[in-house]
């Protein structure tokens, strides 16, 4: 049997996850698309991480969502075990301050009932603040949904991607998706700038982009996917409050509500905004002084006290992909034959991804008629880095008399070792990813995500980099630029 | 696992851990020196310029001439250290009992010790910290990430640099990178007025004709791979920024000399009290903090514009835990609080036996013309011609002056207006 070849554009959660899923079958020759030097780098990098319960979806304007939300929040539990994935469950309040707030958050009971959701409940100020003391003590009650959780979303994509190339996926980074080359209204391939990929199957999954993309395909012109801004303070694991619920305000028509959580690393995230940005502005990340205030007075009107100013290590934003109607196109087409969108996946996406995942499979199935035949030797199982932060002193000692760079301590803040530094520079060409970025190291071991914001601990990585991948010391990439520009005495002879 | 008995174990081998643990072993203390990196010496050791040493050797020497100085002295003594050494964490027995957890490439060390010195030093303030939006491009460097890649590693960052910040830290490496052949566009400074030396605004911005903007503040980094302009706002009487008076410049680099935070986290887990004023430790006279037998030196105490005060500090610390280690802790004394008068933005230490000669430090608010500080309990006073939130005041008060206020419930230092 000749496998299927399917080409994948964009390795966020959506194309991981169906890369992933498709890994599963004999019959698909996979190929995951990336433009940026790493997975993840879009939408799914930059949100509140939280794996929702599916009672804020309305199953008859939004069934898609209401559906595959639910059956996520469900496989998720299995994911983040099989793949090592960091997650927590604390469940999630939806804070009420007013009679209005109230009626509008009591809604939300109506609809757990229609989604099927199981032990969402109504609690009052005594019960609440017994829940969760860092809650302002003004609050009337709360929704209480027990399933919600909360994940580490950039390690989640480095994750699956790590376990579907294990699984026979190939990643393939820098390389942008320019056009889909349609023959007979059957699609042939992709053009990149890394040159012509030939596919069978090409799915869609390019988040704030999948609208250019779908036109490439010569799918509806009208659909089309605007930049919803998302902006956030996070603060040093070394404050005093930390909630231990995932808290939020009830959402109105203007405003999605405000969440403080404690993130799966401990620190305090507040955040986010809701802004539609213009429909060209799907690279606007920056921050903005209104939206960040905004945050700060909702947090405030949500927590009993916010840490000081002086807490604060870093602030963010993130970009919605939102579709006409907030709805997501998940689509198989006969024309052209073998194009397949998983488009426009706004929150909750995240949640979604894995039950995205299996439904976009059942597509491909019904649609192009194809067999699905199962691996064999498929390894439902990845390992996380060994981190000298998890391990107890004992541990750490052992760890350090079978490797002394477990003993070697580069990043301060967050107590990341050079030998986990190494082992995420040999996953990430493992995985077949071509430039080793500093950010890359950051997110797989966390080193530079503490107090100093990586002051301290930037050059010691760019240096590891440099030495295990022979690229110049100023030629080693941040982000998507590189750390220097020379060397100190080719430009004094310039 | 290792364990090891000390008298003393101290962390951080700057200028002032070097110090202190000197002194330590000439008093006879069973010390060792615990440093993070692979190299002792901190600070001085990136630092190429000259400027250190003029009090303590009365010479004008860089920074590592400085700290080599150091080396000598340790080697001859036979002060013992680790590096590459992290501390894991610290744990509290009884008032003279500590137990060092430290991460080193030989495996995990367990250091009874009955004092601590943490000399860790402090860290710089990134760019989130300062009310900065915008992008989060490549291109934004801390001063001291700037330093080490060009001086240590010969790299350099950036062709066309913005520096936010006029202490003296900004104005040496807007000199640095000048020397490199880079375009220094700007320095922006938000308070109305230098945060530096005047011999550095002149030897380092004028003769390089590098525009200081007092009374600003890069308010948006802009760029989406790299660093591409600031937006510079003007600031109110109050510090707030104007609107309307935004603008840009072009640069390819933001370089942060907005100040240092001592570096306290790991003794702030065990119950370090911080005051708010220095961000450091509050101290006696020892710098011991209120945590027995824990004292407190150098940048991690309180930030420092001179090494050699950095000297006396970790010095004065190994002699308090000499003192400690002798009387099974510190003995029991009257302790006189020292608070802040006028003009005073803070003062260390923060208590007096009036038993011993003692050093304050302190720093004014704002910058004051004519002055005259005084320390009224005792009598002292000092005519200044000017005196500036950049340069530390440093005052030696004798046992025989403090005698004047044995009856007095406090002292305090205040900066008044002279005749
Ligand atoms: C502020 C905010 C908060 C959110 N909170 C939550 C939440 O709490 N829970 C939840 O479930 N969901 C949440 N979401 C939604 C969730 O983040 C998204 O639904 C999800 O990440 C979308 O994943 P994706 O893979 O479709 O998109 P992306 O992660 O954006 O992935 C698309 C990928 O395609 C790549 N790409 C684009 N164009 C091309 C091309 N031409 N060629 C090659 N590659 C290309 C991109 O670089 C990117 O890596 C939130 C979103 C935001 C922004
Ligand atoms: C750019 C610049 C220019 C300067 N110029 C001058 C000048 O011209 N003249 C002058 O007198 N002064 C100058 N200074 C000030 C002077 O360098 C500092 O005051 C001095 O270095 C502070 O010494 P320290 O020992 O407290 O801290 P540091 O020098 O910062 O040393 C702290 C040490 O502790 C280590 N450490 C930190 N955490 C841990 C841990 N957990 N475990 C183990 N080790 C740890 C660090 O690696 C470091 O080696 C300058 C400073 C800067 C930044």
């Amino acid at each position: 049997m000749m496998p299927i070849k399917v080409v994948i554009v964009g390795a966020g959660i959506v194309g991981s996850s169906i890369a992933r899923v498709l890994s599963m079958y004999e019959d698909f020759d996979v190929t995951l698309v990336e433009k940026e030097p790493d997975v993840g780098w879009g939408s799914s990098k930059a949100n509140t991480a939280i794996i929702h319960p599916g009672h804020e979806e309305e199953p008859d304007v939004h069934p898609l969502r209401a559906r595959l939300c639910r059956e996520g929040n469900i496989l998720w539990r299995q994911w983040t075990r099989e793949l090592s994935i960091p997650v927590k469950w604390p469940g999630e309040l939806m804070v009420f301050f007013n009679e209005e707030e109230e009626k509008n958050a009591k809604k939300y009971i109506e609809l757990a009932k229609l989604n099927k959701i199981p032990g969402v409940r109504v609690v009052y100020r005594n019960e609440l603040l017994q829940m969760d003391p860092s809650i302002n003590p003004s609050a009337l009650g709360a929704i209480y949904a027990p399933t919600a959780g909360t994940i580490s979303s950039f390690e989640a994509v480095i994750a699956i991607v790590e376990n579907a190339v294990e699984n026979g996926v190939k990643l393939l980074t820098e390389a942008e998706v320019r056009g889909v080359k349609v023959v007979d209204k059957k699609v042939k391939g992709v053009e990149t700038t890394k040159g012509f990929i030939e596919a069978d199957i090409v799915i869609n999954a390019a988040g704030l982009y999948s609208d250019k993309i779908s036109h490439m395909a010569g799918i509806d012109s009208g659909f089309v996917v605007r930049p919803r801004r998302g902006e956030y303070f996070l603060f040093d694991e070394n404050v005093r409050v930390k909630p231990e619920k995932l808290l939020h305000t009830t959402p109105t028509p203007i405003t999605k509500g405000v969440y403080a959580i404690t993130t799966i690393h401990g620190n305090l995230m507040i955040g986010p905004t809701a802004e539609d940005l213009p429909m060209d502005a799907k690279d606007e990340t920056s921050t903005s002084e209104k939206g960040l205030e905004y945050v700060w007075k909702e947090s405030e009107r949500l927590l009993k006290e916010l840490p000081p100013r002086t807490k604060i290590i870093r602030t963010f934003a993130g970009l919605r992909p939102e579709p006409p109607g907030g709805h997501w196109r998940i689509e198989a087409y006969d024309d052209p034959w073998g194009f397949v969108n998983a488009a426009g996946i706004r929150s909750p996406g995240f949640t979604a991804a894995p039950a995205i995942a299996y439904y976009v499979l059942n597509l491909i199935k019904d649609k192009y008629g194809v067999s699905l035949v199962k691996k064999k030797h498929w390894n439902p199982y990845r390992s996380d880095i060994v981190r000298v932060k998890d391990k107890s002193l004992q541990e750490i000692d052992e760890l350090i008399r079978k490797n002394p760079d477990y003993g070697e301590i580069i990043c301060y803040c967050k107590t990341v070792s050079k030998a986990e530094v190494i082992e995420a520079i040999e996953r990430m060409k493992k995985a077949g990813v071509k430039t080793i970025t500093i950010d890359g190291i950051k997110f797989r071991t966390r080193a530079g995500l503490g107090m100093c914001q990586g002051s301290f601990c930037r050059w010691r990585i760019a240096l590891l980099i440099s030495q295990y991948t022979g690229v110049p010391l100023y030629q080693v990439v941040v982000k998507k630029d590189l750390y220097g520009v020379g060397e100190v005495k080719a430009l004094l002879k310039s | 696992m290792l364990e090891l008995n000390y008298d003393s174990v101290v962390i951080g081998a700057g200028p002032a851990g070097i110090a202190a643990a000197i002194r330590a072993k000439e008093l006879g203390l069973k010390t060792v020196l615990v440093e993070n990196r692979d190299l002792l010496g901190g600070i001085p050791l990136q630092c190429v310029h000259p400027g250190f040493g003029l009090h303590y050797f009365r010479e004008d020497l860089t920074g590592t001439e400085f700290i080599y100085r150091f080396f000598d002295k340790m080697e001859k003594l036979g002060v013992e250290y680790l590096l590459k050494s992290h501390v894991h964490s610290i744990e509290l027995v009884s008032h003279n009992e500590k137990i060092v957890n430290v991460i080193t490439p030989q495996g995990v060390m367990r250091l009874n010790t009955k004092t601590l010195i943490y000399t860790a030093g402090a860290r710089e303030r990134h760019i989130f910290e300062i009310n900065v939006v915008g992008d989060r491009p490549a291109g934004i460097y801390t001063a001291g990430e700037a330093q080490t890649l060009m001086d240590i590693y010969g790299i350099i960052p950036g062709k066309e640099i913005v520096i936010i910040g006029s202490g003296d830290v900004g104005l040496i490496m807007a000199r640095r990178f000048a020397l490199e052949g880079a375009k220094v566009k700007a320095v922006i400074e938000l308070m109305h007025y230098p945060g530096g030396l005047t011999r550095n605004i002149v030897q380092c911005l004028q003769d390089y004709d590098i525009p200081l903007y007092l009374g600003h503040v890069v308010t948006r980094v802009v760029g989406k791979r790299r660093v591409e302009k600031v937006v510079v706002t003007k600031v109110d009487e109050k510090l707030k920024p104007i609107k309307g008076t935004e603008f840009e410049i072009p640069c390819d680099t933001v370089v942060l000399a907005a100040g240092l935070i001592p570096n306290l986290d790991m003794l702030e887990k065990i119950g370090l009290i911080i005051d708010p004023y220095t961000r450091g430790p509050i101290v006696n006279e020892f710098l011991e903090t209120n945590i027995p037998g824990v004292f407190v030196a150098g940048n991690a105490l309180v930030v420092n514009d001179l090494v050699d005060y950095v000297v006396e500090q970790g010095e004065l610390a190994a002699e308090g835990a000499y003192y400690f280690v002798e009387n099974d802790g510190i003995p029991t004394v009257d302790w006189k609080p020292i608070v802040r008068g006028r003009n005073i933005r803070f003062i260390v230490p923060h208590y007096v036996s009036g038993k011993r000669d003692v050093v304050l430090y302190a720093r004014v608010q704002q910058p004051e013309k004519n002055v005259i500080v005084t320390i009224p309990e005792v009598g002292w006073k000092m005519k200044q011609f000017n005196v500036r939130p950049a340069e530390m005041i440093r005052v030696k008060l004798t046992k025989r002056l403090l005698e004047r206020a044995s009856s007095a419930e406090k002292i305090s230092i205040e900066v008044i207006p002279g005749e």
